[in-house]
């Protein structure tokens, strides 16, 4: 599980409203909802990044609503994963339900500047800085069990693979 | 060693023999609730992963409260894909049109939780339903659909943080000033991923309707739930409404906390959250000169009768300042009812606001009331964020109903004793 892309900073408590607008929610079609990805922190946004690229953010990440959309809007855009200080609990969940790695550090915020690249290795725990003098930051290794709903791809495709299990076992 | 309530809730629906914080369990869920938009995305996932049938047709509600009145093309499709969906599944409780009430209120008048219960919804108001002793918290579409497969959540188990309340709140002090101050002093993200338990001798002296609009704001400190050991008021209201009481569960006394917050409720006075945060709260006498074009009073924080009643008891007789648009949400048919009844309706009408059908509407910036740039509103409900209430560039003032009304008549905000 490596994520190799360019930094897009944000602040703390970047909340719902601002990652997916409530005005773009009558649309439940996930691949539509990549368009406005943090929308109302930058318009643009969506046209400045390439697949890969990351979200660095510092506390409380998607704080506000248990709208989905969030989410799914930054893993349609194309963006690999979020890295941030910490997450609110709701969007921890629909992240790893919607199989968006997202990782907690406490460091990467201060120590890398906007538009650098990163590497992010998710089985082994660490970020490395590329570029300048190549800083590598350790970060906590994602618990097991949702490691497993990442592998096979959110909640959802956990489940099927885990009723078709049974079914064979029984 | 001690439980506190919440972790007696979890380990009686886990069948579990013992439980601490941090745990991962597997627990048995007694009500799944989606709206209009959260809820297409839960069918879709749901038929994805194969479902056919839910659960249990009587555990899982379905209210189309957010974009309703359909406000578009899109969002009729929305409410049309839960509408076939609970007839296929010969759903016991979905509501729309003119049986529907947002959500958050609609659920505990029609005494559909009760305490004890573990409530699991696709809106991150769920935990409204702590302040009847019940397990309620908020999750995304997909973690709905997987409950409503196979009637089970997987819950990590919260510290429990202990909010002990003290003395007798003010004329004009609520709960919505008791959570704002708290949120203002813990921080939007003081209660990540904890249970918030309300506890004390103050807890007597908040009707249920108080406790109702405080723990639905435990979210906006980033909590998982909130909750109040039921008492005799909790448990008349669910008799009456649901007809039973539900497991009536306290915490013990050397239930394990991990910190303590004391709030003097004879000290407090009306708090004012300026945006773009909840917790960016100020006393009413701090606030300044502030003017404002709307004013909203509604949402599953402070649209219960006795908000309107509040609102009314102000309004009466006087007009909403020159300018300034007024609007007055009733959260349910129920409550819509009453407020006719007892006359509010006719005062809010003489005072020149506008009276919405019950939706979740403007709160959340969806339709019936939004602002345009550069735009200052008042509002009764929960979030203040960037663009929440519309324009990016627009401002959401959060106050109780009283702040609410007396800030609709003099234009600016303001506290009632300025009228």
């Amino acid at each position: 599980m490596k994520f190799r892309g360019r930094v897009w900073k944000f602040g703390d408590n970047v909340d719902t409203d601002v990652i997916y607008p409530a005005r773009h929610m009558n649309i439940h079609d996930p691949k539509q909802m990549g368009a406005h990805c943090m929308e109302d922190a930058d318009p643009e946004f969506v046209r400045k990044i390439r697949p890969g690229d990351v979200i660095v953010a510092g506390e409380n990440f998607g704080c506000g609503s248990s709208r989905e959309h969030a989410p799914i809007a930054i893993r349609e855009a194309g963006l690999s994963c979020v890295v941030a200080r910490s997450f609110a609990r709701i969007f921890y969940r629909n992240a790893f339900n919607m199989g968006l790695p997202i990782f907690e550090s406490a460091e990467l915020w201060d120590r890398v500047p906007e538009g650098a690249e990163i590497e992010v290795d998710g089985a082994a725990g660490t970020i490395r800085i590329l570029g300048g003098e190549g800083e590598t930051l350790a970060i906590q290794p994602i618990p097991p069990f949702m490691m497993e709903l990442l592998k096979d791809g959110g909640l959802m495709n956990h489940l099927a693979k885990k009723r078709s299990a049974g079914k064979g076992g029984a | 060693m001690g439980l506190t309530i919440t972790e007696k809730i979890l380990l009686r629906h886990a069948d579990l023999t013992e439980i601490r914080p941090g745990m991962l369990v597997n627990a048995r869920v007694d009500v799944a609730l989606g709206h209009d938009i959260t809820a297409p995305i839960a069918i879709a996932e749901f038929r994805k992963a194969g479902g056919t049938k839910v659960f249990d047709p009587a555990k899982v509600v379905l209210v189309a409260d957010h974009f309703t009145p359909n406000k578009d093309i899109l969002s009729a499709g929305q409410v049309k894909i839960l509408r076939e969906f609970a007839r296929e599944q010969g759903l016991t409780h979905y509501y729309e049109g003119g049986r529907c009430g947002v959500e958050h209120v609609l659920l505990h008048e029609k005494g559909i939780v009760v305490p004890g219960d573990v409530v699991i919804g696709a809106d991150s108001h769920t935990c409204t339903y702590g302040a009847l002793g019940a397990f309620a918290t908020g999750v995304g579409s997909t973690d709905l659909a997987a409950v409503m497969m196979t009637g089970e959540a997987w819950l990590r188990v919260p510290e429990s943080m202990e909010i002990v309340l003290k003395g007798r709140p003010g004329r004009w002090v609520s709960g919505k000033d008791v959570i704002l101050h708290v949120i203002g002093r813990i921080g939007v993200d003081g209660a990540l991923y904890k249970a918030m338990e309300f506890k004390g001798d103050g807890v007597s002296a908040l009707s249920l309707a108080d406790r109702l609009t405080m723990a639905n704001m435990v979210i906006e400190a980033g909590a998982k739930s909130g909750i109040f050991a039921p008492d005799a008021v909790a448990e008349a209201y669910v008799r009456e409404r649901a007809g039973r009481t539900g497991v009536l569960l306290d915490s013990d006394p050397d239930a394990r906390y991990i910190s303590r917050l004391e709030v003097d409720l004879d000290s407090l006075e009306p708090q004012v959250a300026f945006p773009h945060l909840p917790s960016n709260t100020r006393g009413i006498r701090d606030v300044g000169n502030v003017p404002v074009d709307q004013v909203y009073i509604g949402s599953c924080t402070n649209g219960r009768i006795e908000d309107l009643r509040i609102a009314a008891s102000l309004l009466k007789g006087r007009k909403a300042a020159p300018g300034l648009r007024l609007i007055v949400v009733p959260t349910t048919p129920e409550v819509y009812g009453m407020a006719l009844r007892e006359g509010l309706l006719e005062t809010f009408l003489a005072a020149d606001a506008v009276i919405g059908p019950p939706t979740c509407g403007a709160c959340l910036g969806g339709h019936m009331g939004i602002l345009a740039e550069g735009e200052r509103a008042v509002a009764t409900t929960n979030r203040n964020f960037v663009g929440r209430m519309g324009h990016p560039k627009s401002e959401v003032y959060l106050a109780n109903p009283a702040v609410a009304a007396a800030s609709a008549v003099l234009g600016r905000i303001a506290g009632p004793d300025e009228l």
